[in-house]
């Protein structure tokens, strides 16, 4: 057990936060709105080119090409936090897409796609759920038929996040439909100006379109978009999942969020009392803080077992599960102790930080659910964790 | 960095854990649970033997110099098998008394001093309880305190927050639900303290710390017992560990309690490097493993159906032990509080 960085670490979030604080001017702010306006994309580059995002990436493919790091990558995510400067840019392209293809794409592919896709001149959407395969992913019947050199692509996506904005799409479609269900999938790279594609947004409880529908009509496309194998879709998406499942856990997001309920109940007022002098509000927050403090415990252990390339085990495969609920109930809280003021939404004079605690309270909500069901992660749990046996298969009537 | 238990750290676990399976066997904790003396000093005997009483003393005071990290790895084991022992109140005496009295220490790591722990009043005085010091000569009483047999000493709390040693009182056993440990109540009718310490808050969180290890022990041991169980019996014509009402109950306990290891090594580590937020993190963990502790103590009664509830597979035990826990040294809410003073969240 050593927690403490050694001097060479400690040097590096030195210099990280050096290069970021003297050059917070150059970051994009919330005025700066689209995703590709000319600050956000110099930003990226900038911080591509001093190492503080696609580190690991190749140069050949526009990434920074340093050795894998993860305590690095770790520091860096945390002078972010402590800074608050803007994050690098995210989404499924980067976080999904890129190390798909690094890992199974063709020298065409990853030529062609990872660079553009690391300087966010090209926004991907993920094509997976279908409004009849949701956790059961793999009864997806969106059809893909060979015509030629290319497909013909027929049917609907749904929860589709930046579909509008989205020059391409990584998608998962039926290439063999009498093949067992896992076995006749593809992963199949194409483009969003393709003919016969409609996007439709779909308005969430925050009331925003965080989520499109895609309908996709006699799309043709090339089939050399295929990514590894046809009828290999499965292992690819696989492959990507792993991703995503790390990613909605975050501690040190959790802990954010945590400090700013705190410095809300210390400043807000109820009957002239601050919040947090409430015994009850306060004994909330307590048990929050301990939950909190033993996610990122948690997530030291698992990072340990990510530097040594061991299994984390149970540790690892909780993180989803716990983690969105945290998230949930810390906003929850902040709720409660605005009381009557926390049901504020949208704009007018009383509301605190822009609505973002309701905001934040469905929208996690949404991700209890995405990216695998809480239901979904307890399988996984029971029969990954504990060896606990499948549910078995209905006899067939 | 490395937030991980090192090879001696695991090898201190294999080797209590394995002395204890063979010596704290079920069959041997319900002889002690009713009132077997030799049963229960062939344990004390054998866990004194392991060396593990002075493992938190100093070693130039005849210790083996480990920290409460260790020292948690070593409670976390008993409260697994539900033995019970005198290894906490030593430790917690071990971590205060050596800034004060060398010969304490020492006498713990050889064996000569068993010390028993009369702190409940320093966070809840109930039926006139406590007590008092007045020229260093001690009145009053102390509830539920943990003495083990054969103490030599007690270290109490007087009601102003300071620490006590002393070497006679009178005592009265308090029934508990759980039968495996013995709680007493204590008199001191002007008995002279021996030594007296300032007001301390990290012996607390050290014992709050400690119990919380030992409950993380009690509910893993239910979890593992759980599932076990869950994988062998059969109901409508399968394991009732295929069934998701089952499957999901187990997994909600394993993800609270692996958060929860991790929340109790980090809070030791903390203390064994006198990190600013240790004690916030003790206390915490105390609190939050009250509440893990007791969801997987019903959960897994629950999962076992109505044999859990018999004494037959002696599950209960755990149960209790978990159920004791949650009140020992301070309720979660008490706990809390304390975590939120320490911080400057309580208005003067």
């Amino acid at each position: 057990m050593e927690l403490n960085l050694s001097p060479e670490y400690e040097a590096f979030r030195q210099d990280v936060n050096r290069i970021l604080t003297e050059n917070a001017h150059l970051a994009p702010g919330p005025e700066d709105r689209g995703m590709k306006h000319p600050k956000r994309l110099a930003w990226q580059k900038f911080l591509i080119e001093n190492g503080l995002t696609a580190r690991t990436i190749p140069k050949e493919y526009g990434g920074y090409g340093a050795e894998p790091d993860l305590l690095k990558s770790r520091i860096i995510a945390e002078e972010f936090a402590r800074t608050g400067i803007a994050r690098p840019m995210g989404g499924q392209g980067i976080s999904m897409l890129v190390p798909t293809l690094l890992e199974l794409g063709t020298p065409e592919q990853k030529e062609a796609y990872i660079r553009p896709t690391l300087h966010g001149e090209m926004i991907w959407c993920q094509g997976y759920s279908e409004p009849g395969a949701g956790s059961d992913l793999a009864a997806l019947r969106t059809a893909a038929v060979e015509d030629g050199d290319d497909f013909i692509i027929n049917g609907q996506k749904i929860w589709t996040s930046t579909a509008k904005q989205a020059d391409m799409i990584f998608c998962l479609v039926r290439t063999d439909p009498d093949a067992k269900k896992h076995h006749g999938i593809s992963y199949v790279l194409f483009s969003m100006d393709t003919p016969g594609i409609e996007v439709r947004p779909l308005v969430d409880m925050t009331e925003n379109a965080n989520f499109n529908e895609v309908f996709f009509t006699d799309v043709r496309v090339p089939q050399s978009g295929i990514v590894f194998e046809k009828n290999k879709g499965w292992q690819v998406a696989n492959a990507t999942l792993t991703h995503e499942r790390g990613m909605l856990g975050d501690p040190n997001a959790t802990k954010a969020r945590f400090l700013e309920l705190v410095e809300l109940m210390k400043t807000e007022t109820l009957n002239g009392e601050r919040l947090i002098d409430n015994p009850l509000l306060r004994d909330r927050l307590m048990k929050l803080q301990g939950e909190v403090y033993a996610m990122q415990a948690n997530g030291l252990r698992v990072t340990t077992a990510s530097l040594k390339r061991e299994s984390a085990g149970l540790a690892g495969l909780i993180v989803k599960l716990q983690g969105c609920e945290l998230n949930h109930q810390i906003a929850g809280l902040a709720i409660d102790a605005l009381g009557e003021l926390g049901i504020l939404y949208g704009e007018g004079d009383h509301l605190r930080a822009d609505g973002s605690w309701q905001w934040r309270y469905m929208y996690d909500l949404g991700l209890i659910i995405g990216g695998g069901t809480a239901q979904i992660q307890k399988n996984i749990i029971s029969e990954r964790g504990l060896g606990m046996p499948r549910e078995p298969k209905p006899a067939k009537v | 960095m490395e937030f991980a238990l090192s090879e001696d750290q695991r090898m201190l676990q294999d080797s209590i854990s394995g002395f204890l399976k063979d010596n704290a066997s079920l069959d041997t904790i319900r002889k002690i649970a009713d009132g077997d003396a030799e049963a229960k000093a062939g344990l004390d005997a054998g866990l004194a033997e392991m060396g593990i009483m002075g493992l938190h003393v100093p070693e130039m005071m005849g210790g083996s110099g480990l920290g409460l990290l260790e020292a948690c790895l070593v409670q976390e084991a008993l409260g697994y098998t539900v033995a019970p022992s005198g290894f906490l109140a030593a430790t917690v005496a071990a971590d205060l008394l050596p800034n004060y009295q060398e010969d304490y220490p020492r006498g713990i790591a050889d064996g000569e001093m068993v010390f028993g722990l009369a702190l409940t009043e320093l966070s809840s005085r109930r039926d006139g309880a406590g007590v008092t010091v007045d020229n260093g000569r001690l009145t009053g009483t102390s509830l539920l305190a943990d003495v083990p047999d054969g103490a030599t000493h007690v270290l109490l709390a007087d009601t102003s927050g300071s620490f006590h040693v002393a070497d006679s009182w009178s005592a009265e056993p308090m029934r508990t639900i759980d039968r495996t440990r013995t709680f007493q109540q204590l008199t001191f009718d002007g008995t002279m303290a021996e030594t007296s310490t300032q007001p301390d808050a990290s012996a607390l969180a050290a014992a709050r710390l400690l119990i919380a290890a030992d409950t993380l022990g009690a509910a893993q041991a239910m979890l593992d017992k759980a599932v076990e169980y869950a994988k062998e019996r059969k109901q409508f014509g399968r394991v009732i560990g295929s069934f998701q009402a089952v499957k999901h109950l187990c997994a909600e306990m394993a993800a609270k309690l692996e958060p929860a290891r991790a929340l109790v090594w980090h809070a030791a580590y903390a203390m064994d490097t006198k990190d600013p937020e240790a004690l916030v993190m003790a206390n915490l963990a105390k609190a939050h493993l009250a509440e893990v502790g007791t969801f997987v103590a019903k959960t897994a009664t629950e999962v076992h159906g109505g044999m859990g509830f018999t004494d037959l597979l002696g599950l209960h035990y755990w149960f209790k032990r978990i159920g004791v826990n949650r009140q020992l040294f301070g309720s979660p809410e008490q706990v809390r509080q304390t975590a939120a003073e320490l911080q400057g969240f309580v208005a003067a």
